[in-house]
């Protein structure tokens, strides 16, 4: 008899284990992942601000400048529709060029600037950039789909 | 005619896998016609796998621009090292790895397996050629390598100069060792459940290819954190990118095969749950293939990613997962229950640590597959650190405070009075370095706690040895030992990184120079310089610790023409205590040059970590090798006598 | 005893194989077959790619024949393998132009010389302007233009030989 009490503590460790990290991951999820906008999205419903999100879109022709420190940079984003001002502090990753698709990480600050933790940008063998000036909200999914993703370990 | 020659070994692997699969199968259920013919079938195929390999490899070498894979990945003008890892650095490529691999490796078993029943052993090897036929159909209807051109090409496409790195050509074989052992231990699983014959002799038998699958997992995954360490410039060592959760998750699975396992040869319990955890480890290392390969999910790790080859193997891992599992339902309940234990034992232990580690999974697998899900609704997301670090930290807690104590307990019943004594004296290091780092001024909840039960399991993992004899101390436990002080050794690596790490980002002139931490960064100069298929800016850097003697960096933004693409390459100032990360960029105006600099203590830690892991993982294989070996050699003069008896 | 539950696993992992397939049978460029089909073709007027054959602007696709517009380039390899099915096509009376991307004109010269020269006019596109406002991508890509110079069909990827059938069934369609 007590063996078999013991087997069955086992296995009501194993369940409530395994269903608390069904629940928390469930939880932890609505709550921690961060969602994709585009600049239309962006100005149509805002996402709250300082809520960590992703913004896509095309990077404007002649909107990228170095501000005065030289380690931060503004640019635009937009996707034919809408545009939001974007500010970046670090090192452009490589293959970030005026007039093709960028995602950027980070959140949006109450003055309507989007302030970027990261930049992601396509690295790839086989691509042909897709340099269009009016894009279309699933021509921006497109690009993310096709943008390769970096970030701050922790 | 070396291309056709290869496709040609192919075949006849293929055909000699479906010879060994109804062999296998015929005998199992008992028409043993074909029963001789298995094993001599698997080490033919084995070879003629590896033939087809070798031929590929040698197209590569001599550059035979009328292979398309060639033309596509390779240049003439690439060093030869690459132009060998470019026979593996690409889809077709590494998937004629992988069943190469697993051709060899049933050879291997063909060959030497010798406890297990036979019929067991024949179901294990029909299992192994099923999963091969797949990957066989897999590269000869969808991904030949060996496919030619029309017309030669008259130069290589290059490979991916972000792949041209010594690191990573040998990265992904590593992972594919590791993979394709879970495929054999998924044979062995399946060969079980088919002859109902789950004992403790079967798992010493497939513990070898568990263990060894282990070692090559945790090489790879810890070679790749490297990699990403160094080579994307981003400074950090792990992203919860998919790619790297993909192999991850096979790692976590197969650490909790490895435990169970241990019970199931030492003590006959955990019958149903070690056969279970066969079948996940290996779909996980078949979903990780499928993740990376379909482009289902995006990723850094750049694939050449194909929809129609996502299909292929979604279809694979349906049908050998999808079976295994329906095998599984049928089967499980005829095996009859193994032998019991109390919660407080080794067992008890080993079991609470593989409920924790199989909860990690859940939590990765989730964390993974969410963005896959709310894309099916249109909502487009992505899941990193936020949710991973502390949902991920609330079991690995748990689970290395008992892997702290598990090892101090004894098989079957123990009581936690017994070993009081250790007990009070981890905790109270533990409690003694989590003070200390709070003195010492870390405020994160997750990095503190990590340095201090990196410090107790550090102290923990040395225990088991306490009043034994060290040169009696068998090479398996010397194994865990240091296994367990390499989970420390990398757990305090990355606490201390996420603790005390220092970042400067900084717009310097030629001359002028800055502070990161310890270090004093100075910019001397910046120079054009030219590789065999690159240009790059190189900066200088003088990097003085602490006032002391300087050294020089050259961190580089590398533009490469044959694909044309830039690169960042980092550098890195290597300490006993530490690592300064040095990064160039732009020109930031007004003769400025950007720079980005990490002073990261004990960082590298994480990865001494990981090779220690891995050399624990290697001495408990040769340890339970070399005693097999002894024991077959017993048995053997036990035969031979008792013959002798006879006559 | 009922064993239900040994089946939980195979329950859960069924779950995963449908989502799966799913998310694989969403098209991910689907946009760009239907954006561009029933377009008239944007106005351009290219340099000739080479010495050997003429450039070409939009009014070239207004004789009343339907052609094909093929999008390539001589660094692009899987264009060296869709080479052959070019000539086959051009070998039985279809007109294609070809518009080369990027391209130097010696490396289209020497690519000709290799894999064949299926094309009656070759325009050169350094800046990718007209690719992109094609709606392509990437190359090769491959448009059937009816003689009104409406976009019929846009193919994307190389021409492998079983696509051919299929491609001149388009072109008659055109024609009619």
């Amino acid at each position: 008899m007590k063996a078999k009490h013991q087997r069955l503590v086992l296995i009501v460790i194993a369940l409530v284990a395994l269903i608390g990290a069904s629940l928390l991951a469930i939880y932890a999820l609505r709550n921690q992942a961060s969602y994709f906008y585009v600049p239309k999205q962006m100005a149509e419903s805002p996402p709250e601000v300082g809520q960590a999100v992703r913004l896509g879109g095309m990077v404007q022709e002649g909107s990228l400048e170095t501000l005065a420190d030289g380690v931060t940079v503004s640019f635009i984003v937009g996707d034919g529709e809408a545009t939001v001002p974007v500010r970046f502090s670090g090192i452009l990753p490589d293959l970030f060029v005026e007039g093709s698709g960028v995602v950027a990480e980070g959140r949006l600050e109450a003055d309507g600037t989007f302030m970027a933790d990261n930049l992601l940008a396509k690295h790839d063998e086989n691509y042909v950039p897709r340099e269009l000036q009016d894009m279309t909200e699933h021509q921006a999914e497109q690009v993310v789909a096709e943008t390769t993703t970096g970030g701050k370990a922790e | 005619m070396i291309a056709e020659l290869g496709l040609a070994a192919l075949w006849l692997a293929t055909a000699l896998a479906v010879l060994q699969l109804v062999g296998g199968i015929l005998a199992v259920r008992g028409q043993g016609e074909l029963a001789s013919l298995v094993r001599p079938t698997a080490i033919a195929q084995g070879a003629l796998a590896g033939l087809s390999f070798l031929l590929l490899i040698w197209l590569f070498l001599v550059t035979d621009l009328s292979v398309k894979l060639v033309a596509a990945n390779s240049h003439s003008a690439k060093p030869w090292i690459f132009k060998l890892a470019g026979a593996w650095g690409n889809h077709e490529g590494s998937m004629l790895l992988w069943v190469t691999v697993m051709a060899l490796a049933g050879a291997l078993i063909a060959l030497i397996e010798r406890r297990l029943p036979e019929k067991t052993l024949l179901a294990t090897l029909a299992g192994q050629a099923f999963v091969g036929i797949g990957f066989y159909a897999f590269i000869l209807f969808s991904s030949n390598p060996f496919e030619r051109l029309p017309t030669p090409a008259l130069e290589g496409n290059g490979l991916n100069p972000l792949l041209q790195d010594i690191g990573l050509a040998f990265h992904p074989p590593t992972l594919y060792f590791g993979y394709v052992g879970l495929s054999v231990a998924f044979s062995f699983a399946v060969g079980a459940l088919l002859t109902r014959q789950v004992t403790p002799d079967f798992a010493r038998a497939m513990r070898p290819w568990v263990l060894g699958a282990w070692i090559f997992l945790t090489l790879g995954i810890t070679a790749g954190s490297y990699w990403a360490y160094y080579e994307l410039g981003w400074g950090g060592w792990w992203f919860w990118d998919p790619v790297e959760n993909a192999s991850l998750m096979p790692w976590l699975a197969a650490t909790a095969l490895l435990h169970s396992v241990s019970v199931l040869a030492a003590r006959d319990a955990l019958r149903t749950w070690t056969i279970m955890l066969g079948v996940i480890a290996f779909s996980m290392s078949m979903l990780g293939t499928f993740l990376v390969r379909s482009g289902v999910l995006t990723s850094v790790h750049a694939f050449a990613v194909d929809p129609e080859r996502g299909s292929f193997i979604l279809i694979l891992l349906a049908i050998y997962i999808g079976g295994a599992l329906t095998l599984f339902g049928l089967r499980a309940s005829s095996i009859s229950e193994g032998e019991r234990f109390s919660v407080t034992s080794r067992e008890g232990a080993l079991v609470f640590n593989n409920v924790m580690l199989s909860a990690i999974l859940g939590i990765v697998l989730l964390g993974t597959l969410y963005p896959l899900l709310t894309e099916a609704f249109d909502v487009r997301v992505s899941v990193g650190p936020p949710y991973f670090n502390p949902a991920g930290a609330i079991f690995t807690i748990p689970m290395l405070l008992v892997m702290a104590v598990g090892p101090l307990l004894r098989w079957r019943q123990d009581s936690f009075a017994r070993i009081r004594l250790p007990l009070v004296l981890i905790a109270v290091i533990m409690l003694a370095a989590l003070a200390l780092v709070v003195i010492l001024g870390a405020y994160s909840l997750l990095a503190d706690l990590g340095l201090a039960i990196a410090i107790g399991i550090a102290i923990a993992s040395f225990l088991p040895l306490r009043g034994r004899n060290l040169l009696r101390v068998p090479l398996a436990t010397w194994g865990m030992v240091i296994a367990h002080f390499g989970i420390a050794v990398a757990l305090f690596g990355m606490a201390s990184e996420s603790a005390f790490s220092e970042e400067k980002l900084a717009a310097v002139n030629i001359g002028e120079s800055t502070q990161v931490g310890p270090w004093k960064v100075q910019l001397e100069s910046v120079t054009p310089v030219a590789g065999p298929n690159w240009t790059a800016l190189e900066g200088t850097l003088q990097a003085s610790y602490d006032g002391g003697e300087p050294v020089e960096l050259h961190p580089q933004a590398r533009n490469f023409w044959a694909p044309p693409q830039e690169t960042t390459e980092s550098q890195l100032a290597t300490r006993w205590n530490g690592q300064l990360y040095a990064v160039i960029g732009n020109e930031a105006g007004q003769g400025r040059w950007q720079l980005r600099l990490w002073w990261k203590p004990f960082v590298t830690f994480i990865w001494y970590g990981g090779l220690l892991i891995a050399l624990g993982g290697l001495l408990s294989l040769v340890g339970r090798v070399m005693s097999d070996l002894k024991r077959r050699q017993v048995v053997r003069r036990r035969q031979l006598l008792e013959a002798e008896a006879v006559a | 005893m009922n064993r239900w539950w040994l089946f939980v696993p195979l329950g859960i992992f069924a779950l995963f194989v449908g989502l799966a397939a799913y998310q694989l049978t969403q098209p991910k460029d689907d946009f760009v077959h239907s954006e561009m089909i029933g377009k008239k073709l944007p106005q351009f007027d290219l340099r000739a790619a080479t010495g050997g054959k003429p450039g070409t602007s939009t009014a070239d696709f207004t004789d009343g024949k339907p052609k094909l517009l093929n999008i390539w380039a001589s660094w692009c390899i899987p264009c060296i393998s869709e080479a052959p099915q070019l000539e086959r096509l051009q070998a039985s009376g279809v007109e294609i132009v070809g518009i080369a991307i990027r391209d130097r004109p010696e490396d289209v010269e020497r690519f000709l010389a290799s894999y064949g020269n299926p094309y009656s006019k070759i325009g050169a596109d350094d800046l990718s302007e007209v690719q992109l406002e094609l709606g392509s991508s990437g190359v090769p890509e491959t448009f059937v233009i009816d003689g009104q110079g409406t976009i019929v069909y846009q193919h994307i990827g190389d021409i492998r030989a079983s696509d051919v059938p299929m491609l001149m069934e388009k072109l008659q369609e055109a024609a009619q």
